[in-house]
């Protein structure tokens, strides 16, 4: 069914912490390994160990790097996965009813088995969380590890998604994004969790938690006119070396 | 975006095959037995070739049937339903004219409107996109009706008529470029909004998050030279305006003239199509750092 729920009872989903991202990629891994072996059609990969190599993932790590005005430039790293989106434009796109959103915890999920491949809903999505299985033919997404967080097999400490488990950072937490007192929530409060591209008015219910800004120290040293830099313009010998070398 | 054979020869082929359709069903021109049976065959086999062509990129055609499910919020599905729609009812209408020498005009007025509808279907499935800036906005459904439009009416014969809404469609072609050039900038997508640390400062692509290529890469990143492009803008329009104006309205003989000029529009919107994948930038991309 394409038509999205007025409102799900729940709003499971994960928050990330661009602050504490490491830059691992061990929840990539997995996340690869748990979504093989488990739910649906396993992910493939291509040519894995030639030129060319690519492959299905539901989750990749990019690394920006942000200038500011002043002050040295960052490097975050920035896992993307599919932010399970309360207006999610990938499921009013599919003709076959195969991606749904789910009313008890809001988790949106791909039927595989009625997916007909057309790849439209992965062109609907902006994040890129989709991505149309080479091998299998169908739709592979995140599914927030649908078949780990209820499956009462498990230890309860692994019963949340493997990415949030693995993760040896701590940058990646897992909950219900709707209950303004679950952890998750207030995380998102005290450190200004942010949407990504929220222009496009899909309501991410994954949120980012921004980087905090770096401090700066008000160095007082003592030195520092002591070694004040050289003439700028140097004469004599010096000038002369330097003219010499500039010709060479 | 990647354009896709499959889907530039779908959308061309059907869209000419829909627009036949629609001028054989409001009867411009009236025609009956052999002859209807010939403008037929062609309208159905253009139409019907082009949904053939579909599915050749879905990666489970034999499901295909499941498509027709969710046509409430699906224009994909809306899609599926008006062309079986309009080729039920046109085939109908044709099988009148050919077999029985009748003519049934409201029954063809509806299959007209059902032709018309599966182009503006085909076409909403891009225009909804708010990913595809290029593909979001009115001008899209205007020039894929205008298009389909202007290639029926010039299979159809229509003179004078093919004459005008070519020539529409050529002044639809161009806005629509004019136009699109700036709606990735204007939609106000960047990488800063994408990564959310425009407040920090300016945002780079690092690290791409692997070292090889993927589905999303192949898929949506697709970058055309500006020259490039803009010679192919020119040689699109004059084969599927320029070219087919001249060719009716030569001194030669009208039948051939016709054929020329028909398949010089067909080229001229399989160029046109290209370039409405190639050029169109996928908000993706942003996370790559390309366009
Ligand atoms: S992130 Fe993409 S795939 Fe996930 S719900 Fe949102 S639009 Fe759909
Ligand atoms: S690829 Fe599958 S899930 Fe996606 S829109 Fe097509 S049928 Fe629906
Ligand atoms: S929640 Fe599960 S499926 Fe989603 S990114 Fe994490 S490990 Fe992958």
């Amino acid at each position: 069914m394409t038509q999205l729920p007025e409102t799900t009872q729940r709003k499971l989903g994960l928050v990330i912490d661009l602050d504490t991202c490491v830059g691992c990629h061990a929840c990539v891994i997995s996340c690869k390994g748990w979504n093989t072996e488990n739910y649906g059609a396993p992910l493939s990969d291509q040519n894995p160990y030639n030129k060319e190599a690519s492959g299905t993932f539901l989750n990749r790590v990019h690394s920006y790097e942000v200038q500011p005005d002043i002050g040295a430039a960052q490097l975050i790293h920035f896992p993307k996965s599919c932010l399970h989106c309360d207006d999610a434009p990938c499921v009013t796109v599919c003709p076959t009813g195969a991606s749904y959103k789910r009313v008890e915890d809001g988790i949106v999920l791909v039927n595989e088995s009625d997916c007909i491949g057309c790849g439209l809903c992965a062109w609907a999505c902006p994040y890129g969380a989709r991505e149309l299985d080479a091998s299998e033919g169908v739709m592979k997404k995140c599914t927030l590890c649908v078949d780990r967080i209820y499956n009462e097999n498990l230890p309860e400490e692994d019963r949340v998604p493997s990415c949030v488990r693995t993760c040896p950072a701590g940058a990646r937490h897992f909950g219900d994004l709707g209950d303004e007192d679950s952890a998750v929530s207030q995380l998102v409060a005290e450190r200004g969790g942010m949407d990504l591209m929220p222009e496009l008015g899909t309501k991410p219910v994954n949120k980012y938690l921004p980087p905090r800004p770096k401090d700066t120290l008000d160095e007082i040293d003592i030195l520092a006119p002591l070694l004040a830099p050289v003439a700028e313009d140097p004469k004599g010998f010096m000038g002369w070396l330097d003219k010499t070398l500039e010709k060479l | 975006m990647h354009p896709a054979p499959s889907v530039i020869l779908f959308t061309t082929l059907s869209g000419i095959g829909f627009g036949l359709l629609a001028f054989l069903g409001l009867g411009l021109p009236v025609v009956t037995g052999w002859l209807a049976f010939a403008f037929f065959a062609v309208a159905y086999l253009l139409a019907v070739g082009g949904l053939l062509a579909s599915t050749f990129h879905l990666g489970h055609p034999e499901r295909a049937l499941k498509a027709f499910s969710q046509w409430q919020t699906s224009w994909l599905s809306r899609e599926a339903w008006a062309a079986v729609g309009a080729l039920v009812v046109m085939g109908i209408y044709g099988a009148g004219l050919v077999f029985l020498d009748l003519r049934m005009p409201i029954l063809g007025q509806i299959g007209a409107a059902l032709s018309l509808a599966t182009v503006y279907c085909t076409s909403m499935i891009y225009a909804q996109l708010k990913t595809v800036p290029r593909w979001n906005m009115p001008l899209t459904p205007v020039l894929f009706v205008s298009l389909s439009l202007a290639g029926g009416a010039l299979l159809a014969g229509a003179g004078f008529l093919a004459l005008i809404l070519l020539g529409s469609a050529g002044c639809v072609q161009i806005a629509y470029w004019v136009v699109g050039d700036t709606r990735l900038k204007r939609s106000g997508t960047t990488i800063e909004s994408a990564t959310g640390l425009g407040h920090i400062g300016s945002v780079r692509a690092f690290e791409p998050p692997h070292t090889g290529t993927n589905y999303l890469m192949s898929e949506f990143m697709h970058v055309v030279g500006r020259k490039h492009a803009a010679k192919l803008r020119i040689i699109a329009l004059g084969l599927m305006v320029l070219a087919p104006v001249i060719l009716i309205m030569s001194p030669f003989n009208y039948v051939l003239a016709l054929l020329l000029a028909a398949a010089t529009h067909l080229a001229g919107v399989c160029v046109s199509r290209w370039l409405f994948f190639a050029q169109a930038e996928h908000v993706v991309g942003l996370y790559y750092g390309k366009r």
